[in-house]
């Protein structure tokens, strides 16, 4: 896929007292990514073409997409496509890129939210309320061993919109 | 064009009064802040001035007060030649509670078209609210460089 003309919407960056390896490990396991990611698993085959895939707690297939980019531990960009219907043929695919440097003795985790076409802020609602939950809830992981319980209502700003795109959703 | 300005917002395993805290004492912001104290007597109208390392690096005034949930000031960056000619920016605190934890939004607007200023700001605020999360909830700020963030003209 040519991801040259996907232009970042979200940029998100927090800072981690880990390791490189420590975050890729979170950001790339099942395991790790149910405790910070509202229950959520990531399933990821790490090498390019391969499936990422994001289960829900029940199991359910959440978010389908594939490995771009594979450089661990310091850069993963994978497509990151919600499985409703019709979603992707209205707006596109997602593209979502981790980037992670050392910055003194902590990490420096950037996330970065991309699209090949603009999106409205109400489309993009979903992912700036959601990013900083779930990454807040990761440095708290690797920081205290405990994620956070964001106890967090539906993104209903950016399901409205979908809704009003003829996008279903559950 | 979007508007020129910051809005970062973090989770934090803590009170609000203990973030206020944080915010506001110059003996706390010390700690995650490179050595920078946060000083002012918080009344609306009051000076305020981020002060590191005995020198002061930005001054403003306070505009709202409202323990503990909403706290903000005008910000004006003293240090640099071309900041110092950009008319004062806005920083703004919200602080809302969310079952245990606190959603701290962070809004730093009314930059002029092309700041300077906007970049390094934008650099700034992830490194000094990620430290202010690590010494809240995990009693350590964190350690890093004010020089290994990529602010031009910091080295």
């Amino acid at each position: 896929m040519n991801i040259e003309k996907f232009k970042p919407a979200i940029v998100y960056t927090i800072y981690i007292a880990s390791t490189p390896q420590k975050v890729w490990q979170a950001l790339t396991s099942a395991e790790f990514s149910r405790k910070y990611f509202f229950g959520n698993a990531v399933e990821v085959d790490l090498r390019v073409g391969g499936a990422y895939i994001v289960r829900t707690p029940e199991g359910a297939l959440h978010i389908s997409g594939e490995v771009i980019e594979c450089d661990p531990p310091k850069k993963l960009i994978v497509t990151f496509n919600v499985n409703w219907p019709e979603l992707i043929e209205k707006l596109g695919p997602t593209l979502v890129t981790y980037e992670i440097e050392q910055a003194g003795e902590a990490v420096k985790l950037t996330l970065l939210q991309s699209h090949d076409r603009p999106l409205s802020d109400d489309i993009l609602s979903g992912g700036r309320q959601g990013w900083p939950a779930i990454l807040s809830s990761l440095k708290s992981l690797m920081e205290t061993g405990q994620a956070l319980a964001v106890a967090m209502a539906p993104p209903q700003r950016m399901l409205d919109a979908l809704k009003e795109m003829g996008i279903k959703t559950p | 064009m979007p508007k020129p300005e910051f809005i970062y917002v973090v989770y934090i395993e803590t009170t609000p009064e203990k973030l206020w805290e944080a915010l506001t004492s110059s003996e706390f912001s010390k700690r995650y802040w490179w050595n920078t104290e946060v000083k002012s007597d918080w009344k609306v109208g009051s000076p305020f001035a981020l002060v590191m390392n005995g020198a002061p690096t930005d001054v403003g005034e306070v505009l709202e007060v409202d323990r503990p949930r909403r706290l903000s000031y005008t910000f004006h960056h003293v240090t640099s030649e071309v900041a110092r000619r950009e008319r004062p920016s806005k920083v703004v605190f919200n602080l809302e509670p969310h079952g245990k934890l606190v959603k701290l939004t962070l809004t730093h607007e009314d930059f002029e078209a092309g700041s300077k200023l906007l970049d390094g700001i934008s650099k700034g605020w992830p490194a000094i609210l990620s430290s202010l999360k690590s010494l809240l909830e995990s009693g350590t700020a964190l350690d890093v460089p004010l020089s290994a963030l990529g602010i031009e003209g910091i080295e």
